[in-house]
């Protein structure tokens, strides 16, 4: 048999609540900043949730032409700026690649919504058939390969996979085995969202799934917290370049990790809610670690899904225990960055994977921060509220979605030292 | 302000090219860059602006900066 196409991780780019490219965000992740605060967009006072991760201070227009900016839904805008971030992080040059051979797989967890939201809203108004010739591509979620295509001239596969808030995992994973299929040699893929608009926040509240700690919002997001009460809603991208070992060798890139392993389950059990003894993620762990070649034992971080609702922690803790064992999921350093950048959706799985991949590369672990009030069901370290020195020799990444979608992704160190 | 700055004005806006590109002979799908869905959101646009309706048939016939504001114009807009 031939050998399997090792795949590496070469470029990274973001946008998230606490910066607005990757050395922002992670000297806030490691500082344990939140990113969290009151919703600007637009007056939220008659919802049950105030507040949000929103993005700040990026003027669009340093980055996008003006005539295109209303064109894009804001989650088009911030996955553009963070692929062009990861493009240019990787030292990729287009002009010298193969097109056919460098696709994007990136999507949205749910759309675009905000123009969805705007454009019906005229309609309800005014009762004038005047809708937008381009409302229907702004809200299509797989605009967002499209533009990067365009942009970057990636003529290679180019598609969305889509898993709410999986939604970023499952596209790296997607593109680990197109990659490892022999049918790209480099993929530009990720996530994207931007649903901090009054049908977010309705709907999740509909859910009874966000925080409504009105009073504190820095401290709402408080995964595996006894205290914690919904996720915080949060917007941005995240962007990552991999690309075949051969490739990257051959034209002298850097390489942060490996990534090694991608496992994808369902729990079959209901559509919001995670089975109570995680077995549907437990088994993400388990193949993705089987699929990476790792033990238990190789594994030193898991950046995990923890999204500060009480089913999802307890639930998640369950299963990195039945995944790792007793004892190793006692000594793994675990935590969550989305007490920090709030829960990022669609973006979610792309930003964690980033954070793994600096993790290994800077061997630190980011903390989970607002992390005060120890609960029986979520028993594991956690890295409370500071960050720590670690050398990290494989990493796994867990995102769950609405659906009971279960994506783990694992991460080695490159070259990897066991 | 005339019709003719106003045309200018959101054919700028629209189509993000400068004051001294929108000149009456110029193209806007050639010369100032439009797409097709370009041209339907600025027939939408003028439609908005001058609360007249552009019958389709009409809209496909206005090729240049010239041909909008003369059409405008023959519909009594100023």
């Amino acid at each position: 048999m031939a050998e399997r196409i090792k795949v590496v991780v070469t470029g990274l780019g973001a946008v998230t609540p606490v910066g607005n490219n990757v050395p922002d965000t992670w000297a806030a992740l490691l500082a344990g900043r939140s990113g969290i605060a009151p919703i600007t967009r637009f007056d939220p006072t008659p919802f049950a949730t105030h507040f949000a991760g929103e993005i700040k201070n990026l003027n669009l227009e340093d980055y996008i032409p003006r005539k295109e900016i209303r064109k894009m839904d804001p989650f088009t805008h911030w996955g553009l700026i963070a692929a062009r971030e990861a493009i240019a992080d990787s030292g990729l040059d287009m002009a010298a690649e193969d097109s056919w051979r460098v696709g994007v797989i990136a999507s949205s967890g749910i759309g675009g919504l905000q123009i969805l939201q705007a454009q019906w809203g005229k309609y309800t108004e005014t009762h004038q058939i005047r809708f937008s010739p381009f409302m229907i591509p702004q809200m299509i979620t797989n605009i967002l390969p499209g533009y990067i295509a365009i942009e970057h001239h990636c003529q290679g596969p180019n598609f969305a996979v889509v898993s709410a808030c999986s939604t970023a995992t499952h596209s790296l994973g997607v593109a680990l085995d197109t990659i490892r299929a022999g049918r790209a040699d480099v993929m530009i893929a990720g996530g994207a969202e931007g649903a901090v608009c009054e049908l977010g926040i309705g709907g999740f509240n509909a859910l009874r799934a966000l925080s409504t700690r009105n009073d504190d919002p820095t401290t709402a997001s408080r995964p595996f917290d006894a205290t914690r009460d919904g996720f915080v809603l949060s917007e941005g991208a995240g962007i990552l370049v991999l690309e075949s070992e051969a490739h990257a060798l051959a034209r002298g890139a850097r390489i942060y990790c490996e990534l090694a392993g991608f496992g994808a389950t369902d729990d079959a059990h209901h559509i919001t809610a995670p089975l109570e003894d995680g077995a549907g993620a437990s088994m993400g762990m388990t193949l993705a670690m089987r699929d990476a070649g790792l033990a238990p034992s190789d594994i030193d971080y898991i950046n995990a899904h923890g999204t500060s609702t009480a089913l999802n922690d307890a639930g998640e803790t369950t299963a990195i225990k039945t995944a790792l064992g007793e004892d190793d999921a006692r000594r793994v350093a675990i935590s969550s960055t989305k007490s920090m950048t709030g829960h990022m959706l669609g973006a979610a799985g792309s930003v964690e994977s980033i954070v793994c991949a600096l993790a290994i590369r800077d061997s630190v672990i980011p903390p989970t921060i607002n992390y005060a009030n120890p609960d029986p069901a979520c028993d594991l370290d956690y890295t409370p509220n500071h960050s720590r020195p670690l050398t990290i020799r494989a990493a796994l990444n867990n995102n769950l979605g609405f659906g009971g979608h279960n994506a783990t992704l694992a991460f080695k160190a490159y070259p990897y030292n066991p | 302000m005339a019709l003719e700055d106003k045309v200018v004005d959101i054919i700028v806006d629209k189509l993000g090219v400068t004051r001294d590109q929108v000149k009456p002979e110029a193209s806007l799908i050639e010369d100032l860059g439009a797409d097709s869905i370009d041209t339907v959101d600025l027939v939408m646009t003028f439609e908005e602006e001058f609360g007249e309706s552009i019958p389709d048939e009409d809209s496909q016939k206005l090729k240049t900066v010239g041909d909008i504001i003369a059409y405008l114009k023959s519909k009594g807009k100023e």
